[in-house]
């Protein structure tokens, strides 16, 4: 079922002023941005800034300190968890370690949700399941169990199963990390893909440079030493326009007067 | 390594032969006490016209070096030094420490440690009753026939906790009866009451040994399993992809578990009683000289059904028990790669001590109702 695509000015996603913390340690604090429909938007900023984090806030595994997170104009941290699950059938993730059960084969972690949340046979799964394979250059690998193809596979097979159930929000977690040039590259060239075809909203928190500057729409910085996002809008202008000395360093690998520390912490 | 003051003041570090960590690095003392002596160097100044070889040996030395006069405020001569170990050392220096990445560790005091333990004790406790509410709500979802698991999950449960584990709990309940009639067998025949020894083993192994054994058999082979399971999922974000899913883990993983190891252990249990009665039979027939025959008529009319019931009652509570605790730690599993090995562990910690303690508290309700 395709989503009515109404005006894509229209925020799929809003974070309000909201502190993440783990107990008493204040990781982030005033986040407060939106999503377009149909937009790619990028959450950037160096390891252990708390991107992760901020993902597993907006996707309900963990409580906002304090702040709001809201799916069109639906509260999401006030719902029930009724609410919340049919909020989150819209919604695909793409996890870091790519999180495919093991115990299954990809078909069946892609036919999962298919089985458990829809009507169609057996035989319709594995064929639907087979389709979202293909769609990620995984075609013949239904029966392959993830232990038994490479990490880039299984980011891709976790990708496909994702987006199962044909989603209208994708949340990415890094998804170039420990992928070669090229099968990175694809990736990004299939994200702009979905968002063409399907008119998906897709989140993606990376710190690729080449990634940010190809499909991001918008991006939002978290900078770790202020502990609050230091800018927002498109990440081509940021580069090129920000009055934020971190932020241009970021965007230009570091060749931007003060020395390379964004870059020597995303090493770290 | 050779040290020599210089007429102007200065200390100057003469480095000869070849340096590396595998021949190990000199003292640092006669440094310290030269910087420490009075007047102190100057300038401390380097000479390694006769280094011939070197590796990070060398530079963590000199790195010392470069600390311990930065404290005392003595100034170095890195001129001196080869290109290579100048660049080094730069590097070294170039990026200050990050503050935050070094967490701050204060050795609490006893009394805190006392207390903190005690917190643990207590919000352990609460935890698990959450849990055991989870579960029981989960349960009553299943019996509204809404929870969520895949048939086969169970299918391959019930497989593994039952036929897979018959030949280890045979051999255990077996051996178990053969000690039981071994010690009944030398205290009765004083009394010339070998007999009794079918009775002894009969009841024992139906009341509490059948049920006990498998039990404990089960919670070291599959209550660590379960949590060895659930916490790899946990570490490898499994878990967070069913919870977004919308599959509950608590329906999907933690519910075709309790089930299995429910249905399975009275199996099990009944079956650990005849294989034990039969090793007791062993000893009766080899050792006491009865009679098989009369062995079988005497422990058929020493053990009637409610001794079975009561171990089979016990034997799907102690199931329950062993699949909680094991999914109980798995759930609780930390975020990395040894914290599964401790939740395997920990799971068959709290497995027999939950199994003991209800054993101990249900042998004597039965007891008191006179069952
Ligand atoms: N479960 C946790 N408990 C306490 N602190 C955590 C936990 N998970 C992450 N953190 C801390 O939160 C910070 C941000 O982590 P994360 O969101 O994973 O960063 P990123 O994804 O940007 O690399 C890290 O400094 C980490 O120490
Ligand atoms: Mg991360």
């Amino acid at each position: 079922m395709e989503p009515a695509r109404p005006t894509e000015t229209e925020a799929e996603i809003t974070v309000k002023d909201l502190t993440m913390a783990y107990g008493s340690y204040v990781l982030m604090r005033d986040l407060s941005f939106s999503i377009r429909r149909a937009s790619i938007f990028i959450i950037m900023g160096g390891s252990g800034s708390g991107k992760s984090t901020l993902l597993r806030h907006m996707i309900g595994l963990k409580e906002p300190a304090k702040g709001d997170i809201l799916y069109g104009n639906e509260s999401f941290t006030q719902a029930d968890p009724a609410d919340r699950e049919r909020m989150l059938r819209r919604v695909g993730i793409l996890f870091q370690s790519g999180a495919l059960f093991s115990s299954l084969t990809l078909a069946e972690n892609v036919g999962l949700a298919l089985e458990e949340f829809t009507e169609l046979r057996p035989a319709e799964i594995r064929e639907v399941a087979s389709l979202k394979l293909s769609l990620v250059g995984l075609k013949g690998f239904e029966d392959f169990y993830p232990a038994q193809i490479s990490g880039g596979m299984q980011k891709r097979a976790g990708l496909a199963r994702a987006m199962a159930l044909d989603p209208a929000i994708l949340y990415f977690d890094e998804p170039s990390a420990g992928l070669d040039p090229i099968s990175s590259r694809r990736l990004d060239e299939l994200i702009l893909e979905l968002r063409e075809s399907l008119g998906t909203t897709i989140v993606v928190v990376t710190h690729e440079l080449a990634s940010i500057f190809t499909i991001g729409d918008d991006c939002v910085f978290l900078d770790p030493e202020t502990r609050t996002m230091i800018a927002t809008g498109n990440p081509r202008e940021l580069r090129d326009h920000s009055d934020d000395p971190k932020v241009r360093t970021f965007l230009r690998r570091g060749d931007d007067g003060q020395a390379s520390n964004e870059q020597e912490r995303e090493r770290g | 390594m050779k040290l020599e003051r210089l007429p102007q003041g200065a200390l100057r570090v003469r480095l000869a032969g070849a340096w590396g960590l595998a021949s190990g690095l000199p003292s640092f003392d006669p440094i310290r006490r030269e910087l420490a002596s009075e007047p102190p160097p100057g300038r401390v100044t380097f000479d390694v016209g006769e280094l011939k070889e070197w590796d990070s040996g060398v530079l963590s030395f000199l790195v010392r070096i470069e600390d311990l006069c930065s404290e005392r405020g003595v100034a170095t001569d890195r001129d001196s030094l080869p290109d290579g170990l100048r660049r080094l050392i730069a590097l070294a220096e170039a990026v200050p420490e990050t503050k935050d990445a070094k967490q701050e560790e204060k050795r609490p005091s006893f009394l805190e440690r006392i207390g903190l333990g005690a917190q643990g004790v207590g919000s352990g406790a609460v935890e698990m009753v959450h849990f055991l509410g989870e579960a029981a709500g989960s349960f009553a979802r299943l019996l509204r026939g809404r929870a969520r698991f895949r048939g086969v999950d169970l299918f391959l449960l019930i497989q593994d906790a039952g036929a897979q584990a018959l030949p280890i709990v045979s051999l255990i309940s077996f051996l178990v009866g053969l000690i039981l009639a071994f010690v009944g067998a030398v205290q009765l025949e004083q009394f010339g009451a070998q007999i009794y020894v079918a009775n002894l083993v009969g009841i024992a192994m139906a009341r509490e040994m059948g049920a006990m054994m498998a039990a404990i058999i089960m919670a070291g082979r599959t209550g660590a399993a379960y949590a060895a399971q659930i916490g790899t999922m946990r570490v490898n974000q499994e878990i967070d992809a069913l919870v977004t899913m919308g599959l509950p883990p608590i329906d999907f993983l933690v519910l075709p578990r309790m089930l299995a190891l429910c249905l399975m252990m009275p199996l099990l249990a009944v079956f650990a009683d005849f294989v034990g009665m039969i090793g007791g039979g062993v000893v009766g027939v080899s050792m006491l000289d009865l009679p098989p025959i009369v062995y079988y008529q005497q422990s058929a009319s020493a053990v009637d059904l409610v001794d079975f019931a009561t171990g089979i009652f016990k034997a799907s509570i102690f199931g329950v028990l062993i699949a909680f605790s094991g999914c109980l730690r798995g759930m609780q599993c930390g975020n990395n790669a040894s914290a599964v090995g401790d939740a395997a562990t920990s799971a068959v910690v709290t497995g027999i001590v939950m199994i003991i303690v209800t054993d101990a508290m249900l042998t004597v309700l039965f007891n008191i109702f006179g069952i």
